[in-house]
């Protein structure tokens, strides 16, 4: 690649299909390049305009969503966006690294090959099949505890939490395991030599070590807990309130494909709306990311 | 490892504390092998009944009352063909020119940061963007082909990232070997780094067509949402019409119509090519490590 002194730096001797491919490949590179330009443009541009026809605050910090009325104000949508996003991910958390340890520490090598080829088939499965299993499972399991707090039975936040747990969780276990796995073995070597104990070792000083690792697999899991719409729009009862345990509440993803099909006009404009503030959301994660993935780099180095 | 277990000292340091955090560290592992049984067994044994030939091969009849998702295979395998025929050579080429032809430092990491940020966009927002751009600005309406440029977007960062680390693990005593002996890049390329890097591409192509098979949200909003009739026309006229792939119809079924038993012997369907899927990817893996 460094063709300094290589004949292939003499331009004679490059050919004209040698110059044709190498504008062919430069096209292809930049078609994701052209892509995220369009999208920011036209998710901009579409999502835009209903935050200039009813202000930015009225838009984000707006109680009511009715738009028969033309209200368009989303925050319930954004907090039960948000809480169900931070509920999901510090259930998933925990439980993931400690089944990360569990296939990198603990398990025999063929017992830890198994259950990655199950927690690669949890991660392959189709979305709205989490949703017609929450529909039809989980919901009605929650009715008990709604009839418990003397609530009407419906689709909740607990359910979307839930369901986003599963959902995120191989995710955070792969980045995690990973991360783990990289960790140098002397690390733990030196720990248990020092007189520690394996868990004292692996909770100590491994995890601690991968903790960079482990903070990119939690960011991923963010985007994606966030971003989920089918499965959470199944289980969440969709009422478009302030976000409550055991109450429905509706997601900005939700917001999307429930009432794309009967809105035209300002409504369309304003879940055209709700896509941007989602896209913004999506993309302070990724820049976390980036973040986080630079700084694990520099450390590794 | 393990030789730390017999009569060391840290056998006698144990604490009940310890004990406690060993039971729940193999109590969730058990939870989750546990779950995902139950999930994939759950939905077999509720939707296997549902499939039968005519299941499979027919579409719905009102009239008759029997249910078939015959329309929606189809619509599946035009989407994930012509989205395939599109992407692959655009995420190849792509690949290609990040490892071996860009100089330009800034030209990669624009295509890098690009690639990344399309991988963690969800599924739901390139569903307004493919509406707004290629429904309505491109005036391709609600159709079949609005979702396969849509899905060729979603699914072109996993090819290029799945080739770019295939390209990465041809060793470069090839690159200057060829080079040495007079070939010119594109021949190097063409003869030497795509047929060494073909598994890798080939994974790529399983994981795209296993994300485009699971999309629900994005070709809801472009691609349209009803299979009722027996595909008919030409390619062209079929890519133009509005039609669901099985998880739309299986989103259709389960919540709009309320059609519980159908809306499993789709999920089954779905579990099924999911799980060929893996099996496929971890066999090429392992003909890759043969190597």
């Amino acid at each position: 690649m460094t063709n300094k002194t290589s004949i292939l730096s003499g331009r004679r001797t490059k050919s004209l299909v040698e110059r044709i491919m190498n504008i062919i490949f430069l096209v292809c590179g930049l078609a994701s390049v052209v892509s995220v330009v369009f999208m920011t443009v036209y998710m901009v541009v579409s999502g835009g305009a209903i935050i200039a026809e009813t202000g930015v605050f009225r838009f984000l910090l707006g109680h009511v969503w009715n738009p028969g009325g033309s209200e368009f104000g989303i925050l319930p949508m954004i907090l039960s966006s948000v809480l169900a996003t931070l509920g999901a991910v510090l259930i998933a958390l925990p439980v993931g690294v400690l089944i990360a340890v569990f296939l990198a520490k603990l398990s025999p090598g063929k017992l830890a090959t198994a259950m990655r080829a199950f927690i690669d088939l949890l991660a392959g499965i189709p979305s709205v099949i989490y949703g017609l299993l929450g529909a039809l499972l989980l919901v009605p399991a929650i009715f008990k505890l709604q009839a418990a707090a003397g609530l009407p039975n419906s689709g909740s936040l607990l359910a979307a939490i839930v369901i986003l747990v599963i959902m995120i969780l191989p995710t955070i276990i792969s980045v995690s395991e990973t991360a783990i796995r990289s960790v140098p073995k002397q690390y733990e070597e030196a720990a248990l030599a020092l007189g520690s104990t394996r868990l004292q070792a692996i909770f100590k000083v491994t995890v601690p070590a991968a903790k960079s690792g482990i903070v990119a697999g939690m960011v991923l899991g963010t985007g994606r807990a966030i971003g989920e719409a089918m499965a959470v729009m199944m289980v969440s009862g969709n009422a478009a309130i302030m976000p409550e345990l055991l109450r429905p509440v509706r997601l900005l993803t939700a917001a999307i494909p429930i009432e794309w099909a009967y809105s035209s006009g300002l409504h369309r404009q304003a879940l055209y709306g709700i896509g941007l503030v989602l896209f913004v959301f999506i993309m302070v994660i990724n820049l976390l990311l980036r973040q986080v993935m630079k700084k694990g780099g520099a450390q590794d180095e | 490892m393990n030789n730390t277990n017999h009569g060391s000292i840290t056998q006698k340091r144990r604490r009940p504390s310890e004990i406690l955090l060993y039971g729940l560290i193999f109590l969730l592992a058990a939870f989750l092998a546990a779950l995902v049984v139950f999930i994939i067994g759950y939905i077999l044994a509720k939707g296997l009944p549902a499939i039968s030939v005519q299941f499979l091969t027919t579409a719905e009849n009102p009239i008759e009352e029997t249910v078939g998702i015959f329309p929606s295979i189809v619509n599946t395998l035009y989407i994930v063909f012509f989205a395939l025929i599109i992407c692959v050579p655009l995420g190849v080429g792509g690949a290609i020119y990040l490892s071996e032809y860009a100089k330009n430092k800034k030209i990669v990491g624009a295509i890098q940061f690009a690639s990344e940020t399309l991988a963690g966009i969800p599924s739901i927002l390139y569903g307004i963007f493919g509406f707004v751009f290629f429904c309505v600005l491109l005036n391709l309406h609600v159709s079949l082909l609005a979702g396969v440029l849509t899905l060729t977007i979603m699914v072109l960062p996993i090819m290029m990232r799945t080739t770019q680390e295939a390209l990465r693990a041809v060793p470069k005593s090839y690159r200057d070997g060829a080079l040495g002996l007079g070939a010119t890049k594109w021949y190097l390329i063409r003869t030497i780094l795509l047929p060494c890097s073909l598994k890798g591409i080939l994974t790529g192509v399983i994981l795209s067509v296993g994300r485009m098979v699971s999309e629900s949200a994005a070709l809801l909003l472009v691609a349209g949402g009803s299979a009722m009739y027996m595909p008919r026309g030409s390619v062209w006229e079929q890519l133009s019409h509005s039609g669901s792939t099985l998880s739309v119809e299986l989103y259709r079924y389960a919540m709009s119509r309320g059609d519980n038993s159908t809306a499993f012997g789709i999920a089954s369907v779905l579990i099924i090519i999911v799980a060929l899927l893996n099996l496929l990817t971890r066999f090429v893996a392992w003909r890759l490590n043969k190597r």
